[in-house]
């Protein structure tokens, strides 16, 4: 794809010809995509075709070999530290949950939320009012009030990973970048992980990296698939589906 | 991981506080109002003695704060107690004047024995006592500041940390062994006479330095407690945790570990300080790296992450060193290495981390994180 001199103008990140050199091998392989102010994207792609090495690079934690990545058109994320993308309002959930698990449910958000804060407002005892009207509204659109003095590790696994969809929630991201949000997840934790997405859409720009097809068809989304580190189709999911190149490296499989 | 001992609640605060309200009164009274033929009067020697163990108990608090809370495991923090004691024995040096064997008013015997005609640079300033104060606190915290500045931004972290303080503190001793370095190199600094005008042998002083060193421990443990307390406690503990997570919510965690690191440097060095006049020497022993193993093993055994652990493990490991090191002088190593693993294995959170941890199991697991929430919770 040749970069073109104008980007549309709702673009909020323009990955360009990224490549991602491990030694040889090609995680990503001269990668590029477009991403939509407000947009839901799903992107799907066999076990290695880079959906997390892709994230990584968005999020400053691999360096690329070679290509860039453009943030509200002027920003190029390669050049930046992970804790400056981060407070560029780019929120990303690991594959793994990783919530803080020796702290209460609520100490996780509200760490989120001061997220970038200077020392001296980590040092201050008192959590200020709206903070603390924050963290009730996130608590609620993850369905985890009743839970919100309980320590995260003690959270089950679909807890855990709404906790932590809603620390990304509560830094009021622009974009969020999820990692497989419902790998392992039972089918009735699925189906509300799936509501919640859906009601994140047009506040935020959501990624998700899924394999449950089913799941991705619930979300409805322009779906993107990677294959072998570069982008083999894109498209609304039932023209994916539908595409033989598709079914031949990913979905016939399965 | 459920590991929510670090915080007492606001009553075991109170007790902590009262314990240490008893210590700082009991001392004194027990030797200065008990008649001395009472099996309750405490000798005059135990009180710098005790004393002592206040210093150790700080020195522990120190690492705990940067162990316990933020997941850094210094082995050196013995280099910065040192150079706290260093700098408040350079002050006793200077005071006394020509008193020393060679009469020189104002070198300390060692330089006029190597032949120096004038005190170094560094050593000016040290003949005022609020300029020592300072440096006490000062150098510590440079020297951790600039090692931690350059751990923490390469990341350095784990064993890999622990090790380079390993590195750190032998470079000291090594160094500090040196007589051209203008530390008395391996005899160190001593002979001192008095401090602030008042003689140290004398009982008021020693009463008076160990006061001093409780209510730095109170201090101490205020402080770090109102860290751990604040959001900043929990971001250690996220670090200690998870540290790239903490990193990817935007948070300096470059910062938050230096702060930490280098405010503990500081408490250590305070610890040295108050320790030199209550033992009246200080010499390149203190930074070998066994000393600085010593001190994590009294955290480990009072329990990591608790802060109040730390004193009481140094009050124990110490005290037990010192009646054991009475009937079997060679074993003390020994002891120490079967206490050590004792403790691992049968209370792995130590004596403390334990007690916490049998209290919560009892209050039942919803109370375990509402142990937090009186500070801040309000809804
Ligand atoms: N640090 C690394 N060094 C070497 N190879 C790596 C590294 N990280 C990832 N890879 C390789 O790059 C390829 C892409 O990995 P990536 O994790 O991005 O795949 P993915 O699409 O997320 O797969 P999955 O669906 O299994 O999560 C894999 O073959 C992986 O082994
Ligand atoms: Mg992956």
């Amino acid at each position: 794809m040749p970069a073109p001199d104008v980007l549309p103008a709702d673009t909020l990140l323009y990955v360009d010809g990224v490549t991602v050199d491990f030694d040889g091998f090609k995680a990503l392989n001269s990668l590029s995509l477009y991403l939509g102010k407000g947009e839901l994207r799903t992107i799907i792609g066999p076990n290695g075709a880079g959906k997390t090495t892709m994230m990584d690079v968005i999020t400053g934690k691999t360096r690329p070999t070679s290509g860039t990545v453009l943030y509200e058109g002027s920003v190029d994320l390669t050049r930046k530290a992970e804790e400056e993308i981060a407070r560029l309002g780019i929120g990303r959930k690991f594959q793994k949950p990783t919530v803080f698990e020796a702290l209460s449910v609520r100490d996780n958000l509200e760490l989120a939320s001061l997220g970038g804060q200077k020392l001296g407002v980590l040092l201050t005892m008192r959590t200020k009012e709206e903070t603390r009207e924050r963290i009730d509204t996130v608590l609620e659109t993850i369905g985890l009030a009743g839970r919100r003095a309980v320590l995260a590790g003690s959270l089950s696994h679909g807890e855990k990973q709404w906790l932590e969809i809603g620390m990304l929630l509560i830094q009021d991201p622009k974009l969020i970048l999820l990692d497989e949000p419902v790998a392992g997840m039972t089918d009735a934790d699925t189906e509300k992980t799936a509501e919640l997405i859906l009601r994140l859409k047009g506040q935020h720009t959501v990624v998700v990296v899924e394999h449950d097809m089913h799941f991705v068809e619930t979300l409805a989304a322009k779906t993107t698939v990677l294959h072998e580190g570069r982008v083999l189709a894109e498209g609304s999911v039932a023209a994916v589906r539908a595409d033989p190149t598709v079914i031949e490296v990913y979905l016939g499989r399965s | 991981m459920n590991d929510r001992t670090t915080l007492l609640g606001p009553r075991g605060r109170i007790a902590m506080f009262l314990v240490l309200a008893v210590l700082l009164v009991s001392v004194p009274a027990l030797n200065q109002w008990v008649p001395p033929g009472s099996p309750f009067h405490l000798p005059d020697h135990a009180v710098p003695l005790v004393g002592k163990y206040v210093c150790y108990a700080l020195l522990a608090l120190s690492l705990d704060l940067v162990w316990g809370l933020a997941g850094v495991l210094s082995l050196g923090h013995g280099a910065f107690f040192a150079l706290g004691g260093y700098a408040m024995g350079m002050y006793l040096m200077r005071q006394i004047g020509d008193r020393g064997v060679y009469g020189n008013p104002e070198l300390p015997d060692f330089m006029v024995f190597l032949n120096w005609s004038e005190l170094p640079w560094y050593w000016q300033g040290f003949d005022q006592f609020p300029f020592a104060l300072v440096m006490v606190a000062l150098v510590p915290g440079i020297l951790a500041f600039v090692f931690g500045w350059f751990a923490f931004r390469s990341r350095i972290t784990g064993v890999y940390l622990s090790i380079i303080s390993q590195a750190m503190t032998y470079a000291l001793m090594l160094a500090f062994f040196r007589n051209d370095m203008g530390f008395g190199g391996n005899n160190g600094l001593t002979d001192f006479k008095d401090l602030l005008g008042y003689p140290l042998q004398a009982m008021e002083t020693r009463i008076g330095l160990y006061v001093a060193s409780v209510l730095a421990l109170g201090i101490g443990l205020w402080l770090s407690i109102r860290i751990a307390n604040a959001p900043l406690g929990r971001l250690l503990i996220a670090i200690r945790d998870a540290e790239s997570r903490a990193r990817f919510l935007g948070h300096r965690v470059l910062a938050a570990k230096l702060f930490v690191w280098t405010l503990s440097a500081m408490m250590a060095g305070v610890a040295g300080a108050l320790y030199v006049p209550q033992v009246g020497i200080i010499n390149p022993s203190e930074f070998s790296p066994a000393n600085s193993i010593e001190v994590a093993i009294w955290v480990a055994v009072g329990g990591r992450g608790t802060l109040i652990g730390a004193p009481i493990g140094a009050f124990i490991v110490n005290g037990t060193k010192s009646w054991f090191t009475g009937l079997f002088p060679e074993l003390w190593l020994l002891g120490l290495g079967t206490l050590f693993v004792a403790v691992t294995l049968f209370l792995p959170k130590g004596v403390i981390g334990t007690l916490i941890e049998l209290r919560l199991r009892r209050a039942g697991p919803a109370l375990a994180a509402t142990n937090l929430e009186p500070e801040h919770a309000g809804a």
